[in-house]
């Protein structure tokens, strides 16, 4: 058994690729290895900027011996298939043995094939994940043909055993390995060589550098809380931003330093946003005041003067980035206090898309979309309309131009400042969203109404100039557009019948889009082609949303028949109740039962000719079963209409239910094609009272099982 | 490396620190292009000189016009008249990092007392056809370099690599020299006969320019001339290749690539100007970098740009 340490030693990995290329190392060298014999008990990979390392304990020695038994042709074969036999095992008649078989007598190879020293594996095995390792973006330098994220400098390959460590002779693109490696950059820059993984990294830290990521995060996050409770405040945990900075520092040294009086009255996202993007810094809170008065950056060494040089020009910088950001602040309070017109009519040479106009022209159709929506979502229509209008200026501020993640939230900001309804501000805040899978759904009606028209917009505005997404290819969001409209209907469950909507829109929309020759005339029949093709890519997100509630697809499909399919909330409303209902014993037979019935009815209908939907006489029923079906279809008839046509599709299933035993006795008891043609008839036309039934619920033929 | 242990007092003096660090390293010293460019890498000397397999170390200033950036010389930080220092070794050397860190060291940035990182910032000029990965360097927070190792310039793969480093001066040296505002940045030595600050050379042209490139210069008259530049650009590169004055084969490549630089400053103060589109910006980019990538072509036709015979 032996241990091995790997380490690659480069110039600075960024820190954003460090936690994959971890893995990646681990996966790659472990799966190479056994791959090619060798086992191993444990594997662990680290990195810092400078350095990918790997250690592997209880790497056995040699790959395992093989034996491997080959057939080979009769010994009454003709020569030239044993000369191929030969050929196919490399070796000589002589090597063969000649066993017994059941037609006779046969060649056997038996080749051994000795087990190999772990050393020359793993040479092979490290070049091999060097030349192919899966950075997200690698580079050339020098003279070299060698890629790598940034230059590689040395290549640390070390087997260590009972006998003593011995480095792994490999060289890739002159790059030989050795056993030695370098400290903190400024700190310890001198080689140094290492004989074991425990070695190494005591000789690292001797070295000031921290080995493992986890440990350099632990050290920033314990310092930075006791810096800031010292200056009684606390830390704002930012999860992202702690692994991107341990992934910048070998030797962490958390400084903290208090952010001008002047900049206080900025809103704590545009100090939070401006020191983390621009400086790496984490934001320290008051709880006395609540506002983010400190910063705590984090240096690479450790300073002779215990950083006062380091944070004096630290804080020299954020004071020139936070003059800036207030300067942005007070232009667009300016602005934002004025009604914002200024941003509104520079948003008119704002190209959205050449073929729909500007920007401008944009917001004027979801305003006027808004406005319908209102009432649909229990909004005050000029208020959604007032919203919709100024929802987007903050495109134009200098603070959103400066730090796009923080349009929305400034809108919500500037229209407050404007006097603007509250309502109206959180509209400006919330009408982006959601933005992803993740985030939160908006619940405030204005929010909601603006929220659907600047999507529903958008969707039906790339129809018109058939900019669909195709495969992979979606440059303009729109599947994620479609899958917010169903969240934000489904989250607020909202009524509205989206075919409805876009006739109205486009409406709107074709003249505009003219306007700009983005579409010319429009062929007959085409809009509402498009309005059914949307309606059916809402189908599909929303196959796609329910599938991963837990609801299949075939129930979608089966309710995609019923009228107002285009409702996602009553359509979502009815597939819920069947996909409760199949999971009961009842409701799983009864669809055994429809199905039957109309595979039966089809059956006969095909050779008949007819429809037997002339009605079933109860008359004609011969049995108990049959009757007690007459009556059973009686009683549920009664209550599934009523229920259907209140929406109360838990009551319809129930209802459903109760007929799961009537049609059970009526297969057993009954047979339907009897030799009297009329009661056959009177049987198919009873059958048919089954299908009619259920398909005043659901598709039954397109559900499975 | 020889570490001067007194700290610079003035612009100047950081500049000329850099040259004779570099010189003492091997580059050559040249001078600033003679045209307007808008940063040190559209200078010949680095963009064309990184292609192609010849050897190859420069360094100069490169005074840098950003039409947009101009704030009547009000702004501590922002100029739309500016100096970048430029670095370029092909093939890029081993210790490059290391030369960068002793220049930082020549200018006074004492690497005990400092906090040096190498940022990931990858490098792209979509108007040269060229990109490369490295690092911006900050000290003490500041970005106060870019760093990048060139893959592609001009639409060819560089092979070898150059190592490229760009030095922001102003910036660099307000930070060493601790001024606030570029304006009040000592230029010569504070005690000399006639001590002059950054202020009493640039503040006035700043004021003069900045009028200019966001009121004054006629938009009409630019288009033409980057519609001239453009097709001047292509004249040039498609005359026959053959001299028959001298019965040489003299390709033009270094006149069109003039007219390359022409056309891409002409764009600059277009856009400063306000009247390019968004989506017309993306189209004349385009159009910069097509006669970019038609001059790389060119040169790698030419001596200096073609790649040495392989000896069989």
């Amino acid at each position: 058994m032996a241990d091995l340490l790997i380490e690659l030693f480069s110039e600075e990995i960024p820190a954003r690729m460090q936690a994959r290329a971890r893995e990646d190392l681990k996966t790659l060298v472990t799966n190479g290895l056994v791959e090619a014999g060798l086992t191993y008990a444990g594997a662990g990979a680290h990195s810092t900027p400078r350095r990918l390392a790997l250690a592997i304990e209880g790497l056995s020695a040699h790959s395992a011996a093989t034996v491997e038994e080959r057939k080979g042709p009769a010994t009454t074969a003709p020569d030239a298939a044993l000369e191929g036999f030969l050929r196919s095992t490399g070796l000589s008649k002589d090597q063969l043995e000649i066993r017994d078989d059941k037609k006779g007598q046969v060649y056997f190879a038996v080749i051994k094939k000795p087990g190999r020293p772990a050393a020359p594996i793993i040479a092979e095995v490290l070049e091999h994940t060097i030349r192919n390792f899966p950075w997200p973006k690698s580079m050339r330098w020098g003279s070299g043909n060698l890629r790598w994220v940034r230059p590689l400098h040395s290549i640390l390959c070390l087997l260590t055993d009972e006998a003593g460590a011995e480095v792994v002779p490999l060289s890739v693109d002159g790059i030989a390995s050795g056993n030695t490696t370098a400290g903190h950059r400024f700190l310890a820059p001198a080689r140094f060589s290492v004989t074991s993984f425990d070695d190494y990294t005591a000789k690292l830290k001797r070295a000031f550098v921290m080995l493992d990521s986890a440990e350099r995060e632990a050290t920033i996050w314990q310092g930075a809380q006791n810096l800031a409770f010292a200056a009684g405040m606390d830390v704002v945990e930012d999860r992202a931003l702690l692994a991107e900075v341990a992934g910048l520092v070998e030797h962490p040294v958390p400084l903290m330093g208090r952010i001008d009086e002047a900049f206080l009255g900025l809103p704590p996202e545009v100090l939070q946003t401006s020191m983390r993007e621009h400086q790496k810094f984490f934001s320290a809170r008051n709880p006395k005041t609540g506002r983010i008065e400190g910063f705590i950056t984090v240096a690479n060494t450790q300073p002779s003067d215990h950083g006062a040089v380091i944070l004096k020009g630290n804080q020299k910088v954020l004071t020139a980035r936070l003059s800036d950001a207030r300067f942005f602040w007070e232009n667009d309070l300016r602005v934002a206090k004025a009604g914002m017109g200024e941003w509104l009519d520079a948003l008119d040479s704002v190209t959205f898309h050449n073929k729909l106009g500007s920007q401008k022209a944009r917001i004027d159709r979801i305003a006027a979309l808004a406005r319908e929506i209102a009432p649909m979502v229990g909004a005050d229509a000029d208020i959604a309309e007032q919203a919709a209008k100024v929802a987007k200026a903050d495109l134009r501020s200098a603070m959103v131009g400066e730090f796009p993640e923080l349009q929305g939230l400034m809108g919500m900001y500037y229209a407050r400042e404007a006097g603007l309804p509250e309502a109206v501000a959180l509209a400006a805040r919330d009408h982006w969203r959601p933005k992803g899978e993740s985030d939160s759904v908006p619940t405030d009606p204005v929010s909601v109404a603006v929220a659907l028209a600047d999507k529903i917009d958008t969707l039906t505005g790339f129809w018109a100039i058939d900019e669909k997404p195709t495969g992979s290819k979606d440059p303009f969001a729109l599947r994620r557009a479609a899958l917010g409209v169903i969240r934000l209907v489904l989250g607020n469950g909202v009524r509205v019948g989206l075919l409805n909507i876009f006739g109205k829109h486009i409406s709107i929309l074709i003249p505009m889009a003219k306007a700009v020759g983005g579409v010319e005339n429009i062929p007959e029949g085409k809009t509402a082609k498009d309005d059914a093709d949307l309606l059916a890519f809402f189908h599909d997100r929303l196959k796609v949303f329910l599938k991963d509630q837990g609801i299949r697809p075939d129930i979608i499909e089966a309710c995609l028949a019923m009228p107002n399919n285009d409702d996602l909330t009553l359509l979502v409303k009815r597939a819920e109740a069947l996909a409760a209902f199949l999971k009961t014993d009842d409701g799983t037979n009864l669809l055994q039962g429809a199905k039957r019935a109309a595979n039966i009815l089809a059956q006969a209908e095909a050779k008949d000719g007819v429809e037997y939907s002339f009605g079933a006489d109860i008359k004609f029923a011969e049995t108990d079963s049959e009757r007690a079906l007459f009556a059973a279809l009686d009683a549920a008839d009664a209550k599934i209409a009523p229920a259907m046509a209140g929406e109360d599709f838990a009551a319809a299933m129930s209802a459903m239910a109760a007929l799961r035993a009537p049609i059970d006795a009526f297969f057993t008891d009954v047979q339907v094609n009897a030799d009297s043609e009329i009661l056959r008839r009177n049987r198919l036309n009873l059958l048919h009272r089954i299908r009619a039934l259920c398909a005043g619920v659901a598709d039954f033929s397109k559900l499975e099982g | 490396m020889a570490v001067l242990s007194t700290a610079p007092r003035c612009f100047q003096e950081i500049i000329l620190r850099l040259q004779s660090y570099w010189a003492d390293k091997g580059c050559a010293i040249l001078q600033p292009y003679d045209m307007e460019v808008g940063a040190g890498t559209f200078h010949p000397a680095t963009t064309l000189r990184s292609l192609g397999t010849k050897a190859w170390a420069a360094a100069y200033v490169q005074p840098s016009r950003r039409p947009t950036d101009g704030r009547y010389g009000e702004n501590p930080n922002r100029l739309q008249h500016y100096y970048q220092y430029q670095v370029i070794i092909k093939p890029s050397p081993p210790d490059m990092q290391e030369l960068y860190l002793g220049s930082l060291a020549a200018i006074g940035i004492d690497a005990s007392l400092h906090d040096v990182r190498f940022v990931e910032d990858d490098w792209e000029s979509p108007t040269l056809g060229a990109w490369g990965l490295g690092w911006e360097v900050w000290c003490d927070g500041m970005e106060v370099s870019q760093f990048t190792y060139f893959q592609q310039v001009g639409g060819h793969d560089c092979r070898p690599v150059s190592g490229e480093l760009t030095y922001g001066l102003e910036r660099l040296a307000m930070y060493v020299l601790g001024v606030d505002h570029v304006m009040d940045m000592p230029f010569n030595a504070p005690d000399a006969p006639i001590p002059l600050t950054y202020g009493d050379i640039f503040r006035q042209t700043e004021e003069e320019y900045s009028r200019h490139n966001f009121d004054g210069a006629d938009t009409a008259q630019l288009l033409r001339h980057f519609e001239d530049a453009e097709a001047e650009c292509q004249r040039l590169l498609d005359f026959p290749p053959l001299d028959p004055k001298t019965g040489k084969t003299i390709i033009m490549a270094h006149p069109a690539y003039d007219q390359t630089i022409k056309a891409s400053h002409l764009f600059n103060l277009l856009d400063a100007r306000g009247v390019i589109s968004v989506t017309e910006r993306q189209a004349y980019i385009g159009r910069v970098r097509a006669l970019a990538k038609k001059c790389a072509d060119a040169f790698r036709l030419t001596e200096a740009g073609k790649d040495a015979e392989v000896i069989a």
